[in-house]
Parts: C-alpha cells; sequence; structure tokens
C-alpha cells in the first residue's frame, strides 16, 4: 500500500513536471495572402515555414502553434481587425509578419494596449518602431537603403539630378525623404518628386516615367512595394527606352526582388541598388538557406530579402523562446530577452539594436548584371558594415519622438 | 523638340493608347445597355476572361501574342451567347437591382474562379520582339507597343464605324436603341439583334483585357477594378452612342494621363471631375438622349 501511495506520487510528480515544462506558444502570424501583393506574404511564409519545419526541434520539448490570418490590402484595415481576433479570441502570445507599413502604424495602440510582442517581418517606415514598446522589427527601415543610397549615387554613380518616384503611402516618403537627405547633403539636386497612386493596385507606370523622361535627370530614384509593382517598373522603364535616354534606375532592393528578377529581363541589367539581401550574397549562411529553400519549394522558385528577413525573424522568435524557457505571457519579457539578440543570417550579422528595438546590418549597393550562366544576378559594388537605422540616429521628424 | 511641345507630344501619345483600351473595351457595354437598358456589371468579367484565355494561349501553348488575341476575342464572345442565352435574357424585364445583383455576383464568380485556377498574383505575358522597345520615328522615339495599341484601335474603330452606319445590321441596331417598339413592329428581331451585339461587345471586352496586360498586369481584380472607368466612358458618351463612347473615351483617356503627367499629387482625380462636369450639363451623356 504505502508502495502504491509512492508511485502514485511520483507518476504526479512526473506529470506535473512535464506539463510545466513543455509549452505550446501560440504564435499569430499576419501576412498579406489575397489580392495582388499576395506574392510578398507568401515570399515571407514560406520562409516561416521552412524555418519552423528545420528547427522545432531546437525549441524542444516546447512546440509552436501557427495561426495565419490574411493581412488583406495596404490600408491597414483588414489587419488590424484580424489581429485584434488573433489577441482576443486566438489569445496568441506572439505576433508576426506584417508586411505592409499602414498596418503596422494601425495597430500599435492595440498591441501597447494588449502588451502582445509583435515582431514585424517587413513593414519598413522608419518610425513604426516608436509607435509601440513591444514592436521589435527584424527587417529593415527606409533609411537603411535610402539615406546610404544618396551618397553613393552622388560620389559613385555619376548622379548630379535625381527625379523621386514612389508609391503614394507612408513607407514611400519615407524612402524618397531618406534618399533625398542623403543625396543633397552630398551636393546632389533633386528635380522632380512623383507620387505614384495607391499601393493597392499595379498602376501603368508609362505617364509618370514618361514625365521623368522628358525631364532628363541623371538619375530617377524609384520607391514601389516590390513584388508585382517591381515587374511593372521594369516593363516602363525598358519601353520608354529610358536608359538609352541616359536615365539611371535607382532605388531600394525592392526595385529587384529575386523571385521577380529572371521575367524582369534586359531591362534590368544596369539598375543599381542598396540593400541587406540577395540570393547571390556571398555567405555560407546564405548558401544552405537556398539550398534548402530549393529542396523545399523547386528550383525555380527563389527567396528574397522578404524571405530571408522572415527567416531571421523566426529564428529570433525559436531563441527567445529557449532563451525563456518557453515562458512568453510577459510580454515585456520577451522584448527584454530580443534586446541585442544577434545571429549570422542570410542577410550576413544582423544584430537587434537593444535602444531602438530595430535591426543592425549590413548594407550593399548592388548593380543586376548577366551572370556567365545567362541569368540575372547581381554585383556587389561596395559593402557597409554594421549599419543602423539613421532616421533615429538623426532623430529626423517622427524619427526623434 | 522644344520642350513643351515634346511633353505636348508625351500627353497626346500615351493618353491616346489609354483612350484605344477605354473606347475598345466600353464600346460593347455602352451598345448592349443602350439596347436593352441592361445593366451589365459582369462586363469587366469578360474582359479579365480574354485576358487569362490570351496569358494560357501565349504561356502554356506557345501561341503568338497577335493570333492568341484573336482566338480570346472569338472564344469569349460565343461563351458570352451561352450567358446572355441562358441568364441574362430571364431578366431583360426585371428591375435593375435585379439585374445588378445577377451581374455582380457573376464578376465574384468570375474572380474567384480565376484566382482558383491562376493565383492572386498578377501575370505578364511575353510579347513579339516588334512589340517590344521603343521605334524612332525620327524626332523622337515612342514605346512599340502603345503604337501598336493606337494603330490596332483607329482600324477597330473604322471597322465598327462603317458595321454601325453603313451596314444594314448596324441601321437595324441604332432603330433598336432609337426606339426599340418601333423597331420590333417594324419585323426586326431585336431579341438576336441583342444576342448579336453581346457577343460581338464582349469579344471586344476580351481583346480590350488581352490588351490590357500589358499595360496593367493581369489579375482576377481586373473585373471589378477598372469596371467604373469603363462605367464612366459610357455614361459620358451617352447609352447606345458609339461618337459618344469614343469621345469619352478620348477626352477621359487624354485627360487622366495628363493629370497623372501634369499633376501627379491629383492622382486620378481629374477623371472624376471630368465626369462630374460633363453630367452636371449633359446628364445623358455627350450624345444620349434625354
Amino acid at each position: 500500500m504505502k508502495f502504491m501511495r509512492w508511485l502514485g506520487l511520483a507518476a504526479l510528480a512526473l506529470t506535473v513536471g512535464s506539463t510545466a515544462q513543455a509549452e505550446t506558444i501560440k504564435i499569430g502570424v499576419v501576412l498579406p495572402f489575397s489580392g495582388p501583393n499576395a506574392d510578398l506574404g507568401h515570399q515571407i511564409d514560406k520562409a516561416f515555414d521552412l524555418y519552423i519545419k528545420l528547427h522545432t526541434k531546437d525549441i524542444a520539448p516546447h512546440k509552436v502553434e501557427i495561426v495565419k490570418r490574411d493581412e488583406g490590402p495596404p490600408t491597414g484595415a483588414v489587419a488590424k481587425t484580424v489581429t485584434t481576433e488573433l489577441i482576443t479570441n486566438d489569445k496568441v502570445q506572439i505576433l508576426t509578419g506584417f508586411v505592409f507599413s499602414p498596418s503596422a502604424i494601425a495597430l500599435a495602440p492595440v498591441v501597447t494596449q494588449a502588451k502582445v510582442p509583435m515582431i514585424i517581418a517587413n513593414a519598413g517606415t522608419a518610425w513604426i518602431t516608436n509607435l509601440s514598446p513591444y514592436y521589435v522589427r527584424l527587417s529593415f527601415s527606409m533609411w537603411h537603403h535610402g539615406y546610404p543610397m544618396g551618397a553613393f549615387a552622388f560620389s559613385k554613380i555619376g548622379c548630379k539630378t535625381a527625379a523621386l518616384a514612389y508609391t503614394d503611402f507612408p513607407p514611400g516618403k519615407d524612402s524618397t525623404e531618406a534618399f533625398k537627405t542623403g543625396f543633397e547633403k552630398a551636393g546632389g539636386k533633386v528635380d522632380l518628386s512623383i507620387p505614384m497612386g495607391s499601393p493597392a493596385q499595379v498602376p501603368d507606370f508609362t505617364p509618370f516615367f514618361q514625365r521623368i523622361k522628358d525631364a532628363k535627370p541623371d538619375c530617377m530614384y524609384v520607391f514601389i512595394p516590390s513584388g508585382a509593382h517591381a515587374t511593372g517598373v521594369a516593363k516602363a522603364y525598358g519601353e520608354l527606352g529610358m536608359r538609352k535616354a541616359g536615365v539611371k534606375l535607382i532605388g531600394p532592393m525592392d526595385l529587384i526582388p529575386d523571385n521577380k528578377l529572371q521575367d524582369m529581363g534586359d531591362a534590368a541589367i544596369g539598375t543599381i541598388v542598396m540593400g541587406n539581401y540577395a540570393v547571390d550574397l556571398n555567405n555560407a549562411e546564405n548558401k544552405a538557406f537556398n539550398a534548402e529553400w530549393h529542396k523545399a519549394y523547386g528550383k525555380d522558385s527563389y527567396p528574397d530579402f522578404m524571405s530571408a528577413a522572415g527567416w531571421d525573424t523566426m529564428h529570433a522568435i525559436f531563441d527567445t523562446i529557449k532563451k525563456l524557457n518557453g515562458k512568453v505571457e510577459d510580454g515585456s519579457k520577451v522584448i527584454d530577452a530580443m534586446k541585442g539578440w544577434t545571429t549570422n543570417g542570410p542577410r550576413g550579422k544582423v544584430t537587434i539594436d537593444a535602444a531602438t528595438r530595430d535591426i543592425v546590418q549590413d548594407e550593399h549597393a548592388m548593380e543586376v548584371i548577366r551572370k556567365p550562366d545567362g541569368k540575372l544576378g547581381i554585383k556587389v559594388l561596395g559593402t557597409t558594415k554594421a549599419v543602423k537605422d539613421e532616421c533615429k540616429v538623426q532623430k529626423i521628424g517622427r524619427c526623434g519622438t | 523638340m522644344p520642350y513643351y511641345a515634346n511633353i505636348a507630344v508625351s500627353i497626346l501619345f500615351d493618353g491616346l493608347a489609354y483612350a484605344m483600351f477605354l473606347f475598345i473595351v466600353s464600346v460593347g457595354l455602352s451598345v448592349t445597355m443602350g439596347l436593352m437598358g441592361f445593366v451589365n456589371l459582369a462586363h469587366g468579367a469578360f474582359a479579365m476572361a480574354g485576358g487569362y484565355v490570351v496569358v494560357s494561349l501565349t504561356r502554356s501553348l506557345g501561341i503568338g501574342f497577335v493570333p492568341a488575341l484573336v482566338i480570346a476575342a472569338f472564344a469569349v464572345g460565343a461563351v458570352s451567347v451561352v450567358f446572355e442565352r441562358g441568364l441574362y435574357r430571364r431578366l431583360y424585364k426585371a428591375t435593375d437591382l435585379e439585374q445588378v445583383l445577377l451581374t455582380i455576383g457573376l464578376a465574384f464568380m468570375a474572380i474567384a474562379t480565376a484566382t482558383y485556377f491562376y493565383g492572386p498574383i498578377p501575370k505578364s505575358v511575353p510579347l513579339p520582339e516588334w512589340l517590344q522597345g521603343d521605334i524612332n520615328l525620327g524626332f523622337r522615339s515612342f514605346p512599340s507597343y502603345r503604337a501598336f495599341l493606337i494603330v490596332l484601335g483607329a482600324v477597330l474603330i473604322a471597322v465598327l464605324w462603317y458595321a454601325f452606319e453603313r451596314t444594314n445590321i448596324g441601321a437595324k441596331i441604332r432603330a433598336a436603341v432609337d426606339n426599340r417598339r418601333m423597331a420590333e413592329s417594324v419585323g426586326i428581331n431585336v431579341d438576336l439583334l441583342f444576342t448579336l451585339t453581346f457577343a460581338v461587345g464582349s469579344g471586344l471586352a476580351a481583346l480590350g483585357g488581352g490588351l490590357a496586360i500589358q499595360l496593367f498586369g493581369l489579375s482576377p481584380s481586373f473585373a471589378v477594378l477598372y469596371l467604373v472607368l469603363f462605367l464612366i466612358v459610357v455614361a459620358v458618351g451617352g447609352l447606345g452612342s458609339f461618337k459618344g463612347t469614343l469621345l469619352a473615351a478620348l477626352v477621359l483617356g487624354i485627360i487622366d494621363t495628363a493629370g497623372k503627367y501634369l499633376y501627379a499629387d491629383a492622382g486620378g482625380f481629374f477623371v472624376y471631375a471630368i465626369t462630374v462636369a460633363v453630367l452636371l450639363v449633359k446628364p445623358a451623356g455627350f450624345y444620349g438622349r434625354e
């Protein structure tokens, strides 16, 4: 009898012990899965799925449960509804994804009040991270690419005058503002600044580009929300014969996402971008990442900068789960645990700045070339190590609040 | 070339290309609305269907772009007859609301179907060599594709104008638009006439959809995205008027392009401003019957 009681106690201790240890962490993933921008969501979603598939063993005995929702059009309205539902109904403990800046801007008060950490995998308007102490960003700020591109365009590409063209929503204004600040500081002159309509649909870029062509600047800096828009830019730029007319196409890497690059054809060759990732970046982690990607999604599917950020995002979340031993109920502890997190990922060395909760990463100036194997690729023209978000460093506008 | 002349040529050229697209898609809608007073909000869905037929023919079967356009126009025109006979004709005597519900429902079903088969991501189409890049006309160069669009549009306008104004069938259509009951009492088979114009209109919409791929890309939302524009062209031009649709397409196409070129900050505002202005002065459109 006494033996039986001991056995019962031992069994009880075992069950209590194991339930206390093995946690299931509920993660809400919000990405655009519908509409013309669905592509962007899929690029990140594939990276998330791949990371989870390969690395679930790393956080054992804990597990993650993923709840996916459609971010909808780039207005933030649908994102706000589905994310609020994820918090109140599904009780997710960590939120991630978020391609569009308007989504992150709209959600700041919700996330702050609910104290749920939101790990941003794309949305790049610089001041977003200032909106909530529960925001951590693994992707980039528009200033990561735009600001250094200003000086590079003036001194290395030979742009004395430039025209700006951007999709008319917060990151578009932010990216062109970043470029303009850097470009004018270096001595360049901006001739024209043209808003090109809403991000919800791909416009006919011709009238906008024709105007730039007629104004004859040395370069045009274009921001669009990547994906299908990028294909449209290459098409209009090629059709108008703008390179022949002496107008160079430059911008952030959104212009040449790797999964669209091969379809762009000759029109894209010579485009120079500033960015944190390309399939052709030469580092061991990137090679391994590409190999796993092709194994999972086929040889004609390519990851791009969004996928690379998605991969690092899930990596940071997994490392944090491990660090906290599955105890992620307290949102502020999760955020604290992420501060200063660093790794060597497909993009090279990335670190979460403890002060701003934004990413610190290497930036590369890259030119599109035709590679010896006939495919389009990039050539790295120059690299700057450990670049911070310059908007917050210089406390410009809303970045200073 | 002087700076301002260059700007004017840029705007006229791009505006004309855009106007041709608007005209090709809208003319069928205008005539069918004028003939039967039928509100067909699924017109954009026929244009989208044409686009996807072109994508499939060129990408999967390797058929050239121009033959694919022709096949798409005839195929969609033929299929539209099935819809007209099977669904539309039941609601000719019904109220506007019922017609709108049927056709917008069809448009949404078309969007879902296209998403299921082709996915939500915009498609592009491979163009033959001679439609890529730009052509130099001596004083300046123009994008080849848009030049092609303008020439094709001009040919279609000539053919349609001849058919509408100089043939027996054209005369019957005009008679039926003017006064349907009188036309029927002199023995014109308006039902048959309507089926014919519906098929031609849908075929032209499909052609427009195929031509639009290179301009806007093609995604399932095409079915409703540009519908407002087509309806504006029809309303500003006047229901059932060939001349009106042409004039409205030209005015709206060129003004929209000029607005985007000269004052991009206001975006698409100018199209709506012009629409309101025209309809205030002429509520039935340029050539509509009041």
